[in-house]
C-alpha cells in the first residue's frame, strides 16, 4: 500500500480525533509501545465472516501466533475458526516464490474448503519483498470463480485502528453492493408492520453478545442485512449498500466505512451501543427516528417500556450488592462512556476512566456523566493504574484482558471487557450477566485469602533476595562477578 | 528411524508452528529481571505477548522496537537504539533480549550492529548486557528460536575459563541443566527437587520454574520477569561439576557451554517414561556419587506398578501427536515403552531428532496433516496443544493438551510430565481417557426370534443393556 493511501485513511473526516494530531495516527515508540499492528486490526475486523477461508500470507508469526484466539461466535459456518497461512519459508522470499505460493494456496483452499470467498491478508515481509497480492488475487477469481478480496494490511502500516479502517475499506471497495438483498420471507410483513433493513457496523459477537440483541430487532421488524463482522455471511456482506439506516457500534474504527457507504449510497448512520439498559433503549429509539415510520416508533416505545421495567426488577437485588461499590474503569474509546452509564445503572461509582482512545466528544459525555471533576487518564500504564486503586479504596478494576494478569497479580478484582472474553454483556439481557460477573469477582473470599500474610510471617524475616542464595554454598568460592563480557 | 515426510502444499491449515521470535523470547524470559524485546512490528511483540498470556495466565514482560512504513524501508538501526535506551532508562532490566523477526531480516538489519552502536553511544548502560539473537520466523519454529537464544545467552553472559579462571568441579555441588523449550515450569521445578535430593544444587538456564510458575509475589507489579536464572550467576558455570542437558535441540547451546568452561556434560533427549529417568537418576548418583535416596526407590516402583494397571488400556492404542521435535521424540517413546503405539506424527519443522520418533513416518507440517494421517492410522488418542481440540472433534476422538499453546485448560503450562511421578500421572491420563472410548464394550443386540414380552417387542427401542 502505498504512502498516500495510508495518509488517506488516516484522514477520516468522520472521526473526531481528525482534529488533533492524535490516536490511531499518533506514531509508537520503540521500547514503550502495546497493541496490535495494522494487519491484527484488519484481520479482527473481518474474521468473524464465518464462511470465508480467511488466508494469511506470510511468514508463520502472524498467524501462527494468532489463530483461532478470538472470541467471536457463529451461527453455523466454522471456517473462520481454521488458521489458514502461506507460512512463508526464507527459499520463499530468497527466490521470490511468494505470489506463486499464494496463488496454489488460494486454490487449495478452494478445493478443501469451497469458501463463499477468500479473503488474503498482506503481511510485512511479502509487502517488503514486493509482492503483488492485488493482481494474484484477481487472477485467482478469474481462474476459478471464487471472489478473491485482497486486504493489503501489514504490520508495519501502522496500528490496529489503521488496520480496522484497511479492512472496512476493502469491503467497501471489493464486496458491498455486490448483490442484492434476499427478499423478505413470506409471511412476516403485515399490515402496519413493514422489515426495514439495518445494517450493524463494529459488532463483532463476541461471547455470542449479538444474540442477545437480534430478538429485539426480530420483533420490532427491523431485518439486520449484515453486520460487519460478528456471525456474518459473505452474501450479507455484499448487499451491505441496501441498508436504510447504519450503526457504529461502540467504535470509531470502521467509521470510514459508515461514511463511504453514505457518500455512496446516502446510507444515514450514528453511533450508538449495546452496553447499559439506557443504551440499548437509546439505539432503538435512534433506529425508528431515522427511519421515521410511526408504527415502529410506536412498537419501539412498547417493547422498551416493557422491557426497562423487567430489567428494572431484575436488577434490584443486584444493585443493593453492588451499590456504592468503585470501579476504575481502562477501555478505549466509546466504551469509556457506554460502559460508565451501564455500571451507574447498578449504582456503582467510577472513580476515573481512561480516554486514551476517546475524543472530545467522548469526553464531554464522560463529563456530563461523571461530573466536572471526571478523573480521566490518557495513558494506563501498569503502574498507574494500580496506584489509582490504592489511593481512591477502588473495589474493582474493569479493562481489556491484556491487563488482567497484571491485576490479579497486584490483587485486584478484575472484570475483562475486551474481545477476548468469555462473556456476553451487550443488550438488556447483558446487564444482568455484567451484575452477575461484578458480584462474582468483588464478592469472592479469595481477595482476603490472597492479601493475607501468613500466620508465622511475624516471627520470619521477609523473603530474602535470591542473590542471597547462591551464597549459602559455603565451601565455595564466592560468585564471580559479572564482567562486561556481553559488549 | 521414521521417513521424513517435508512439506509439499501450498497452504498450512491449522498452523501448528509458532514462530521462532517469541521461541527466543521465552528463553529470555526465563531470567530475572530480564525483558525481551522483539525487532519487528508492534504487531510481532503484540501477538507474542497475548500467545504467552493465555498459555501461562501470567503478565508477560514484552517490547517491540515499533518498525513503522518509513524504517521499514530506510533502515531499522535508531529504532533498536531508541528503544534499548527506553528500557534501560524506565526499568534498567539485568537483561534484555533482542530476537529479530522476519520482517527486519528480510528488510536486511544488522542487530549486531545496532547493538555495538547502542553501546558506543549510551555507555552508561554497559553494565546491562543485551543479547540479539537472529530469529526470522521464516525458519525454524519455537523449539529452535528458544535454542538459539539460549545459546546466544550462553555465549554472552558466561566467560570462557581462561577468561575469567573458573575450574570445573570448583563447586562440588553445583549442576548446570540446560534445559529445552519442551519442559514445562513443573518439569523443571521437579528436575530441581530431584537433583537436590542428591545434594547437589542445580542452576537452571533457562529456569521458566522460577519466573513462570505462576505465584504470587510480594510485589504488586514488574514491568520485567519476576523470577527466573540470576545473570550474575552465568559466571559460576565454569566452576560447576557438571551440565545437565535435557533436549536435542539444546546441543549447539551444550557445546558452547563446554568449549567455554570444559565442564562435562550428559545429555538427555528427554526425561519422559522409566528408561529415560531411569539414565537421569543413575547419572545424578554418579555426579554426586551418594546412592539413590529411598524416595526416588519408591517412587520408582510406584511408576511400575502403574505401568502393570494401565497395560491393559494402552497395549496396542493408537495415538497421533504433533509437537516440536523434542517433546514429540519424548511423547512417543514413552508411549513405546507403555506398549502403545503412534500411528501418526507430526512436527511443526525439520530437526535431526526427528530421527528419533518411534513412529514410521513423521510428517513436517501442520494440524490438517494430523488429522488426515491420525483417520488414515485409525489413531483413538490425540496429544498435541489446545488448537487440537477442534481436530479431536471431527475425528471423533479424547486429546491430551501438551506443547505451546494450551489456552483451554488451566494449569496445563505447568503440568509435570517428567520423572518417574510425572510419567506416571500422563499414564494415568492417557489410560482414562483410553477408557472412555469403551473399546470393550459390547453393545445389546436384539434378536427377532427372541421370545421378548409383549411390552418391550411393541416398544421395539434400545433398552439398557
Amino acid at each position: 500500500m502505498k504512502q498516500k493511501d495510508i495518509s488517506a485513511l488516516l484522514d477520516e473526516p468522520a472521526c473526531a480525533h481528525n482534529k488533533k494530531a492524535k490516536s490511531g495516527c499518533a506514531k509508537p515508540k520503540p521500547g514503550a509501545t502495546a497493541g496490535g499492528c495494522a494487519f491484527d486490526g484488519a484481520q479482527i475486523a473481518l474474521l468473524p465472516i464465518g464462511d470465508v477461508a480467511h488466508i494469511v500470507h506470510g511468514s508463520i508469526a502472524c498467524a501462527g501466533n494468532s489463530w483461532d484466539n478470538r472470541g467471536a461466535r457463529s451461527t453455523g459456518p466454522a471456517l473462520y475458526k481454521i488458521g489458514m497461512t502461506t507460512d512463508l519459508t526464507e527459499q520463499d522470499v530468497i527466490m521470490g516464490r511468494g505470489e506463486k505460493r499464494l496463488f496454489h494456496s488460494i486454490k487449495q483452499a478452494i478445493d478443501a474448503y469451497q469458501p463463499a470467498a477468500v479473503f488474503v491478508y498482506n503481511t510485512c515481509v511479502p509487502a517488503l519483498t514486493g509482492d503483488d497480492i492485488e493482481s494474484v488475487c484477481r487472477e485467482a477469481q478469474e481462474r476459478w470463480g471464487t471472489p478473491v478480496v485482497p486486504i493489503d494490511a501489514a504490520g508495519f502500516y501502522g496500528t490496529k485502528n489503521l488496520g480496522n479502517r484497511i479492512a472496512g475499506e476493502s469491503m467497501v471497495k471489493y464486496v458491498c453492493g455486490a448483490r442484492e438483498p434476499d427478499p423478505i420471507p413470506e409471511g412476516i410483513e403485515r399490515d402496519g408492520f413493514k422489515v426495514h433493513d439495518i445494517c450493524l457496523v463494529g459488532e463483532y459477537n463476541i461471547a455470542g453478545e449479538l444474540w442477545r440483541v437480534l430478538p429485539l430487532f426480530d420483533e420490532l421488524g427491523l431485518r439486520v442485512l449484515c453486520t460487519l463482522s460478528g456471525d456474518a455471511r459473505f452474501r450479507e456482506v455484499q448487499t451491505m449498500h441496501r441498508s436504510e439506516v447504519n450503526m457504529m457500534v461502540c467504535s470509531k474504527a470502521m467509521v470510514n466505512v459508515a461514511r463511504k457507504l453514505q457518500e455512496s449510497f446516502g446510507t444515514p448512520w450514528f453511533e450508538g451501543s449495546f452496553y447499559g439498559v439506557q443504551d440499548v433503549s437509546q439505539a432503538l429509539r435512534d433506529f425508528a427516528r431515522i427511519i421515521d415510520d410511526p408504527d415502529l416508533s410506536a412498537r419501539t416505545e412498547a417493547l422498551i417500556a416493557r422491557e426497562e421495567a423487567r430489567m428494572q426488577a431484575a436488577l434490584e437485588p443486584w444493585r443493593q450488592r453492588l451499590k456504592g461499590r468503585k470501579v476504575l474503569l481502562y477501555t478505549g474509546g466509546v466504551k469509556s462512556w457506554s460502559v460508565i452509564s451501564a455500571l451507574q445503572d447498578l449504582g456503582m461509582t467510577v472513580v476515573a476512566t481512561g480516554t486514551r482512545k476517546s475524543t472530545e466528544e467522548d469526553k464531554a459525555r464522560i463529563r456530563e456523566l461523571m461530573g466536572e471533576d471526571a478523573v480521566m487518564l490518557d495513558e494506563g500504564n501498569p503502574r498507574t493504574l494500580i496506584d489509582i486503586v490504592r489511593n481512591n479504596g477502588v473495589d474493582i478494576l474493569i479493562a481489556g484482558g491484556r491487563n488482567m494478569y497484571t491485576a490479579l497479580k497486584a490483587r485486584i478484582p478484575f472484570l475483562d471487557i475486551n474481545q477476548e472474553r468469555e462473556f456476553g454483556y451487550a443488550g438488556y439481557e447483558g446487564m444482568l450477566e455484567l451484575a452477575k460477573q461484578l458480584c462474582l469477582t468483588i464478592e469472592s473470599p479469595i481477595w482476603e485469602a490472597v492479601r493475607r500474610p501468613a500466620p508465622w510471617a511475624q516471627t520470619v524475616q521477609p523473603e530474602q533476595e535470591p542473590v542471597a542464595v547462591a551464597a549459602v554454598e559455603t565451601d565455595e568460592v564466592a560468585p564471580v562477578a559479572v564482567e562486561a563480557s556481553h559488549a | 528411524m521414521p521417513e521424513i515426510i517435508k512439506r509439499k502444499k501450498a497452504l498450512s491449515v491449522s498452523p501448528l508452528k509458532a514462530s521462532s521470535t517469541v521461541g527466543a523470547a521465552l528463553a529470555f524470559l526465563g531470567f530475572r529481571r530480564a525483558i525481551p524485546m522483539l525487532h519487528g512490528s508492534q504487531g510481532c511483540t503484540a501477538f507474542g505477548k497475548i500467545f504467552f498470556v493465555r498459555h501461562f495466565r501470567e503478565p508477560i514482560p514484552l517490547q517491540t522496537t515499533a518498525i513503522d512504513q518509513v524504517s521499514a524501508i530506510m533502515g531499522t538501526q535508531d529504532f533498536v537504539i531508541e528503544g534499548l535506551k527506553t528500557i534501560c532508562e524506565k526499568n534498567s532490566p539485568d537483561l534484555i533480549g533482542v530476537p529479530t523477526t522476519g520482517l527486519v531480516e528480510t528488510q536486511g538489519a544488522d542487530i549486531r550492529m545496532a547493538v555495538r552502536v547502542f553501546r558506543q553511544t549510551y555507555p552508561q548502560f554497559d553494565h546491562i548486557p543485551v543479547i540479539p539473537v537472529s530469529t526470522p520466523d521464516f525458519t525454524g519454529s519455537m523449539e529452535s528460536g528458544y535454542a538459539d537464544a539460549t545459546r546466544a545467552i550462553i555465549e554472552t553472559l558466561v566467560p570462557t575459563a581462561a577468561e575469567a579462571g573458573t575450574e570445573p568441579g570448583r563447586r562440588r555441588r553445583q549442576v548446570n541443566v540446560i534445559a529445552g523449550s519442551h519442559l514445562t515450569p513443573g518439569d523443571l521445578e521437579h528436575l530441581k527437587d530431584t537433583i537436590e535430593l542428591f545434594g547437589l544444587r542445580p542452576v537452571v538456564l533457562p529456569d521458566l520454574s522460577d519466573s513462570l510458575d505462576g505465584h504470587l509475589p510480594e510485589a504488586d507489579y514488574s514491568p520485567l520477569t519476576i523470577g527466573g536464572a540470576l545473570v550474575s550467576e552465568m559466571a559460576t558455570l565454569g566452576d560447576a561439576i557438571a551440565t545437565l542437558v535435557v533436549g536435542a535441540s539444546m546441543h549447539a547451546a551444550a557445546d558452547s557451554l563446554k568449549a567455554r568452561t570444559g565442564v562435562a556434560d550428559y545429555r538427555f533427549d528427554h526425561l519422559m517414561g522409566l528408561d529415560a529417568v531411569d539414565g537421569l537418576i543413575a547419572t545424578l548418583a554418579d555426579i554426586a556419587a551418594v546412592p539413590v535416596p529411598p524416595k526416588i526407590e519408591r517412587e520408582r516402583a510406584q511408576l511400575q506398578d502403574a505401568m502393570l494397571d494401565c497395560h491393559f488400556m494402552l497395549g496396542m492404542s493408537r495415538v497421533a501427536i504433533a509437537a516440536d521435535p523434542d517433546l514429540l521424540v519424548g511423547l512417543s517413546q514413552m508411549l513405546a515403552g507403555f506398549g502403545a503405539e503412534t500411528v501418526a506424527a507430526v512436527s511443526p519443522s525439520n530437526a535431526p531428532a526427528l530421527q528419533n520418533v518411534v513412529c514410521d513416518q513423521v510428517k513436517i507440517g501442520d494440524l490438517e496433516d494430523l488429522e488426515i494421517a491420525a483417520r488414515a492410522g485409525k489413531a483413538e488418542l490425540l496429544i498435541t496443544n489446545s488448537h487440537g481440540v477442534h481436530t479431536g472433534e471431527r475425528l471423533g476422538i479424547p486429546l491430551l493438551r501438551a506443547g505451546f499453546p494450551q489456552y483451554d485448560r488451566l494449569g496445563g503450562f505447568q503440568r509435570t510430565w517428567i520423572g518417574y511421578q510425572g510419567t506416571k500421572a500422563a499414564l494415568f491420563d492417557l489410560a482414562n481417557l483410553l477408557l472412555t472410548l469403551e473399546k470393550g464394550e459390547i453393545h445389546p443386540y436384539r434378536s427377532t426370534l427372541k421370545q421378548w414380552p409383549d411390552n418391550e417387542r411393541a416398544a421395539g427401542v434400545k433398552h439398557a443393556a
